[in-house]
């Protein structure tokens, strides 16, 4: 194994490490009250490994859901990572495929966003498996500290931290902003169908930023390709 | 919670992996149409900008200024230092004083 990208993995993964901390403390707290034992809530964190879904579950079975809804409605909040993990696919060095797998298991909206937005036109494989573990090791460690603990961070530093995995995808965004239109466009467009499903209430936000994906990607795209067509040869 | 509980993790699981590994591993070695691969290559910042918007206004619910204080901050860092470690602890730390102080 190529251990200088792992580390460098490890490092591009530490702000993911520092934005899942209080969300992962906060689902442990809320699973406690749920009536999970600590085992119970820290296996849901290191098989299940979702945030959306986690939390969402645990609404469902405080309400006596039927299991079989509970699964379906997991399914439906995790289909944009169909969708991601092909993008991905683009990114990722060749490699074998049980080994992929294993990796795999670590892609969320946030590792995913890290590895995307790498510099690299080809990411290798052993620095997906360390932004994965780091970001993976925060979530499973701290729900087990929320459940220990029961209790969440001092209010003004709980309310500050909810900004950081935003924060985090601002960070990432940016630099790729600069000096490339293309990329404003994207995400511009993309916010703004997101926000439109979000506001009408239309769709659910995994739906939502599914499609408003989608969208901007295939709208953008096309824009593009009339564009160059137009341009005179060699421009 | 019963053995159902362990049942409904399993299923959660499978229902969170499949998304997460089917394409990474089927499409391994493949070599899609340029439209294809084209359009991929727009996603990473096409799911930025919905993960983005408008989810970072409501991070403290119907707090708005809160949000609103949070995605100026943390875009000004990222256009000053286009250092991600540097936008996150910032914007932190300008709204922990902010939540300190009111």
């Amino acid at each position: 194994m190529n251990n200088n990208s792992f580390i460098s993995g490890l490092k591009a993964g530490i702000s993911i490490a520092i934005g899942y901390f209080p969300v992962a403390l906060t689902f442990g707290l809320l699973a406690k009250t749920t009536g999970l034992s600590i085992w119970e809530a820290t296996a849901m964190s290191i098989f299940v490994y979702a945030g959306a879904a986690q939390y969402m579950s645990l609404t469902l079975i405080a309400k006596g859901v039927d299991p079989i809804l509970i699964v379906l409605n997991t399914f439906v909040v995790n289909i944009r990572h169909f969708l991601m993990t092909a993008a991905l696919n683009e990114k990722m060095q060749s490699e074998k495929r049980w080994i992929k797998g294993i990796y795999a298991f670590g892609i969320t909206d946030e590792s995913f966003s890290v590895l995307a937005t790498q510099k690299e036109s080809k990411i290798a494989t052993p620095f997906a498996f360390g932004v994965a573990l780091i970001a993976y090791s925060s979530w499973v460690v701290f729900t087990a500290v929320g459940h220990v603990i029961g209790a969440n961070l001092p209010a003004f530093l709980q309310a500050a931290m909810s900004i950081a995995l935003y924060a985090m995808f601002v960070g990432l965004l940016v630099p790729s902003m600069r000096g490339n239109r293309k990329v404003v466009m994207l995400a511009l467009v993309a916010a703004v169908i997101n926000g439109f499903f979000y506001w009408t209430g239309l769709l659910s936000t995994g739906w939502s930023i599914l499609v408003a994906t989608l969208a901007s990607s295939i709208f953008i795209e096309i824009i593009y390709a009339k564009h160059e067509k137009n341009l005179p040869k060699g421009a | 919670m019963g053995t159902w509980y362990w049942w409904t993790l399993l299923g959660m699981a499978l229902a969170t992996y499949i998304p997460r590994a089917f394409p990474l591993t089927f499409l391994e070695g493949k070599e899609l149409p340029p439209v294809v691969s084209g359009v991929l290559r727009n996603i990473p910042y096409a799911v930025l900008g919905a993960l983005i918007f408008p989810a970072i206004l409501y991070v403290q619910q119907d707090h708005l200024l809160f949000g609103l204080i949070g995605t100026v901050v943390a875009f000004s860092l990222a256009f000053l230092f286009s250092n991600v470690m540097v936008v996150v602890l910032g914007t932190i730390g300008v709204l922990a004083v902010y939540s300190l102080i009111f």
